[in-house]
């Protein structure tokens, strides 16, 4: 057995299990240690990560794939896992349970991993689950607290469905190609065997289990409600790390139909319409924050959907996809931390005139709210010129003047918390979290602007990779 | 040098951030320092520009490479029409910075915008690379959306908004149209001067066709043109004066050299072929404009009307310079050097109307024309102001709006009889509008309220000054700018 293979992951492992030993024996002023040993963990991950840079290939008999985009999308979802890390040690102190948290977030993230590296449908079930359990008791870890078990609940009834749909998909995919591993369907599909309109559904019906993951149409409806409810780590977390999995797996999944067959690229394009579409349209009269930034990033997996769907048809298709992906992430993020260091405050009302009192926390989520919607110089404005540019050159125009049209609605809900922001009567007192949660704002509003200088560095690492099967 | 002239007023904005003890007359000091020194550089590269013909197109060139892979790279270099323009942009945003706060409420913040406007509206006009271009054009959306939303009055929020909004939607058919035209030469790239030698869509009628009109419709939002005009008149009554004089002086110009600069160069055969139903377009906003701005009885949303109105005459211009391929050379080259001239006039001159405006709100916190008269007898520096103005708005010879519009309707008539000879309608009623305008402001009896109604104020008188000075000096000597803007048109229509 190649164990070196899966070396990142087994390394996040073992940092969950040493995270809940310490915080089973720890006293509760020294939980937050647990956070230390999960950034340690996740550090040497990365480390094992790089040194798998340039492989290409399957690896444990066909069920893992080793390859750029899994590598790159594993990196981001590290990286953001350690950012939501930096959010937690404030806004859980007070909780008991506070060191097993970290053990969950890390699982969380192995999911997230499992699902970008899945080369098999039933690894890619068993990834999807597990991201899922534990996104539930992330969602749900305030037990006390009404809206926080209302949203893992909902996220759970959700994901029961999703996974129920899952299963049957790949059962389906499974009994017609008689394989579950991607390189013998991706060889029967090339030469057209096995077509069916059963395997249509199949594939219909696994796509809707992954777009659960993804927060895209017809399961997304879970996303507001933990974005509002969940602690808001867990939101910032669950709303970026199972999406960039999720992304890759899709991807790969949509890769092994040619475009030919099948008619599964038009498939997606309809998805991404009604995901961008309807994100935005429920984002526009919203008056919490929370909720706003929770369709908001319905409406980000529409515009993801639009590089998947052209997987194949441009050859940028892969890189308008990390490039996006990764532009979603920081913007998302950096939205959240600045939430996060407000203690969570999510009533549009309460952000009236905050640019008076917290100057940096406004600059943040005004920088965040303009990467989302894509103006520049933020990287959210290269991620969708990227995406704008393979959509019109893989022959998909008409999505991308929808998409257009969408951003220029998105931009009224963006800009109307701007408005109050910087317009409104400011309050007399804002309360905040503490100087970790502080810095891990400034370092995201920063990323979100160095990051568009260096998007060259990224446009080139991300478009010598590859996404298996070939 | 160029870089130097957009990054100045960007390291001042940053400044004024970040000093946080400054009082207000230092943040303008600064302010005023910092677009003066980056004024400088652009009167540097214009003395050194040669308007020679066997010059190249455009020069003070300078390149740094940003991302090869997508064939994007930081490009500078101006030629006479970018260089008149943003000559002309850099004399307004010293004129309105120097203009006293309507509403002294967080000067440094103010003046940081203010300046960041500045970096990125000579940005617009100087760079030669499509995608930067583009992220400037974006940018004074952002610029302009906080200052109308903090500074304006009324329901500014609104207004700004709308502003956002409607121009953002402008922005983003551009951003398309751009990509399907960089997607059609091989390898990809955002560079002005190769897709000008490129002429990449020659030949290609739909996709050609459909990209021009994402173009057209982006600027027309921007310009703006009939019926997509409606974000202007309440962005420019919520805004403050200043703001106003920059919206309309630099703002809408980036609508229309960007029609020039990118659809008219970069795609000759498509334009000239859907020429004719942009000079219609350019035609109903003369005429619209015109009829709504007479209708109007608050003073600021006349003034934003006429800008339609005026823009109306630069696209009919450029409409008529674009219409052919070959034959009529001097009429069409005419009719784009007068676009190009009644960019700048119009710069300068509703710049100092729109100055003018926010002092009438600055005294009396209302902009009903039927609340003034008989100013004359109180602020006789103010009524001489703005008669000038008014008169070169209207286009009394002598005047700069003169030399710009005589241009364009002899050109026109070359290429588009019928639409010039109807276009003229709009001359006559701008100006009846102006002179009812002026009549009702300053001369009948004045109201009792108003008695006191103090005149332009030293800093005042010198702003208005210096701008009509040039208003003018174009009027009556227009040779030196005939001469740069020249040398760009014929380069243009020569191909």
């Amino acid at each position: 057995m190649p164990i070196g293979d899966v070396a990142p992951e087994i390394s996040i492992i073992v940092a969950a299990v040493l995270a809940l030993l310490f915080a089973a024996f720890a006293p509760r002023r020294m939980q937050a240690g647990s956070a230390l040993i999960a950034l340690a963990g996740i550090a040497i991950a990365v480390a094992l990560l790089l040194a798998q840079l340039g492989e290409t290939r399957f690896t444990f008999s066909g069920t893992w794939a080793l390859d750029g985009a899994s590598l790159w999308a594993r990196l981001m979802i590290l990286i953001s896992t350690a950012f939501c890390i930096l959010l937690s040690p404030g806004w859980f102190r007070t909780d008991p349970r506070h060191g097993e948290y970290y053990t969950i977030l890390l699982l969380g993230a192995l999911g997230a991993m499992a699902m970008a590296g899945a080369g098999d449908l039933l690894q890619l079930v068993i990834a999807v689950l597990l991201s899922s359990v534990t996104g539930y008791t992330l969602a749900a870890w305030h037990r006390d607290w009404a809206l926080s078990v209302e949203a893992g609940m909902k996220y759970f009834l959700m994901g029961a469905l999703a996974n129920a749909l899952l299963i049957t998909g790949v059962t389906l995919i499974l009994g017609l190609l008689s394989s579950s591993e991607y390189a013998d369907i991706a060889t029967a599909l090339k030469l057209g065997n096995g077509l069916s309109p059963l395997l249509f559904v199949g594939f219909a019906l696994t796509i809707t289990g992954v777009a659960f993951k993804l927060g895209a149409v017809p399961a997304h409806a879970w996303l507001p409600d933990v974005a509002e409810g969940a602690p808001v780590p867990s939101a910032a977390f669950l709303t970026v790390v199972p999406k960039i999995g999720a992304a890759i797996a899709l991807a790969r999944l949509v890769q092994l139909v040619p475009p030919e067959f099948l008619g599964l690229r038009p498939l997606i394009a309809v998805l991404a319409v009604a995901t961008m579409t309807l994100g935005n349209l429920a984002a526009l009269w919203q008056d919490d924050l929370r909720r706003l930034i929770g369709w908001s990033s319905v409406a980000q997996a529409g515009y993801l959907l639009m590089a998947i769907t052209v997987l194949g048809l441009s050859p940028d298709a892969l890189t308008a996809l990390l490039v996006f992906v990764a532009s979603y992430a920081i913007g998302n993020l950096t939205a959240f931390a600045v939430v996060a260091h407000l203690r969570g405050r999510t009533a549009l009302n309460d952000y009236d005139g905050l640019a008076k009192r917290r100057p940096v926390a406004a600059a943040a989520l005004v920088i965040a709210f303009l990467s989302l919607v894509g103006i520049p110089p933020t990287v959210g404005f290269l991620g969708k010129l990227t995406l704008f540019i393979a959509t019109i050159d893989g022959g998909y125009t008409w999505l991308a003047v929808v998409a257009a049209a969408n951003t220029v609605a998105s931009l009224f809900y963006y800009a109307r918390v701007m408005g109050r922001v910087y317009f409104g009567v400011p309050p007399e007192n804002v309360a905040v979290m503490g100087r970790l949660s502080c810095s891990a704002m400034w370092i995201a509003a920063i990323t979100v602007i160095v990051s568009s200088v260096l998007v060259e560095t990224a446009i080139v690492a991300f478009g010598l990779s590859q996404l298996l099967p070939i | 040098m160029l870089t130097l002239a957009i990054l100045i007023p960007m390291l001042g904005a940053l400044a004024l951030i970040i000093l946080p003890s400054l009082s207000q007359s230092n943040a303008r000091i600064l302010a005023i320092g910092a677009s003066t020194l980056s004024f400088l550089m652009l009167l540097i590269v214009w003395a050194r520009f040669d308007t020679s013909v066997d010059a190249p197109a455009f020069q003070a060139f300078a390149e740094a490479a940003w991302i090869p892979s997508l064939g994007v790279a930081w490009r500078v270099g101006v030629d006479g029409m970018s260089l008149a323009l943003s000559l002309m942009s850099g004399v307004l945003f010293i004129a309105c910075i120097s203009w006293p706060m309507e509403n002294p409420e967080r000067p440094r913040a103010y003046y940081a915008w203010f300046l960041f406007l500045e970096s990125v509206s000579l940005g617009l006009f100087l760079v030669l690379d499509l995608l930067i271009f583009y992220v400037f054009f974006d940018l004074s959306l952002v610029g302009m959306f906080f200052l109308i939303g903090r500074w304006g009055h009324g329901d500014a929020e609104r207004a700004a908004l709308k502003f956002f909004i409607y121009t953002l939607a402008g922005s983003l058919a551009i951003l398309l149209a751009i990509i399907g035209l960089v997607l059609s030469v091989d390898p990809i790239t955002f560079d002005m001067r190769a897709l000008i030698a490129a002429q990449p869509l020659a030949g290609m009628d739909l996709r050609g066709g459909l990209i021009l009109l994402g173009f057209l419709v982006g600027f027309a939002v921007k310009a703006p043109l009939f019926p997509v005009h409606t974000w202007l008149p309440p962005a420019h009554v919520m805004a403050p004066g200043p703001v106003s004089a920059i919206l309309a002086g630099v703002l809408l110009k980036m609508g229309t050299y960007g029609i020039v600069r990118i659809p008219f160069q970069m795609m000759r055969e498509t334009f000239a072929d859907y020429a004719l139903p942009l000079a219609i377009v350019a035609l109903a906003s003369i005429l619209w404009g015109a009829i709504v701005a007479l209708g109007q009885t608050n003073l600021k949303r006349r003034i934003a009307y006429t800008s339609v109105n005026h823009m109306g005459y630069t696209v009919m211009g450029i409409a008529a310079a674009g219409a052919l391929l070959t034959g009529a050379e001097g009429a069409r080259e005419m009719a784009l050097t007068g676009a190009v001239v009644e960019m700048v006039a119009h710069g300068l001159i509703t710049g100092a109307l729109f100055l003018i405006a926010g002092g009438f709100w600055a005294r009396s916190e209302t902009y009903d024309l039927n609340a003034f008269g008989g100013l004359a007898n109180v602020a006789p520096r103010l009524t001489m102001a703005a008669v000038i103005a008014a008169f070169a708005s209207l286009g009394l010879p002598g005047l700069a709006g003169f030399v710009a519009e005589v241009q364009i309707f002899v050109g026109t008539f070359a290429v588009f009889p019928w639409i010039a000879a109807i276009g003229l309608l709009g001359i006559l009623i701008t100006a009846a509008l102006f002179l009812r305008l002026l009549q009702q402001l300053f001369f009948g009896d004045l109201p009792k309220d108003h008695e006191g109604f103090p005149d332009v104020s030293l800093r005042e008188g010198t702003v208005l000054a210096a701008l009509l000075a040039l208003v003018v000096l174009i009027g009556i000597y227009p040779r030196w700018l005939l001469d740069l803007i020249g040398s760009a048109t014929s380069a243009i229509i020569g191909g």
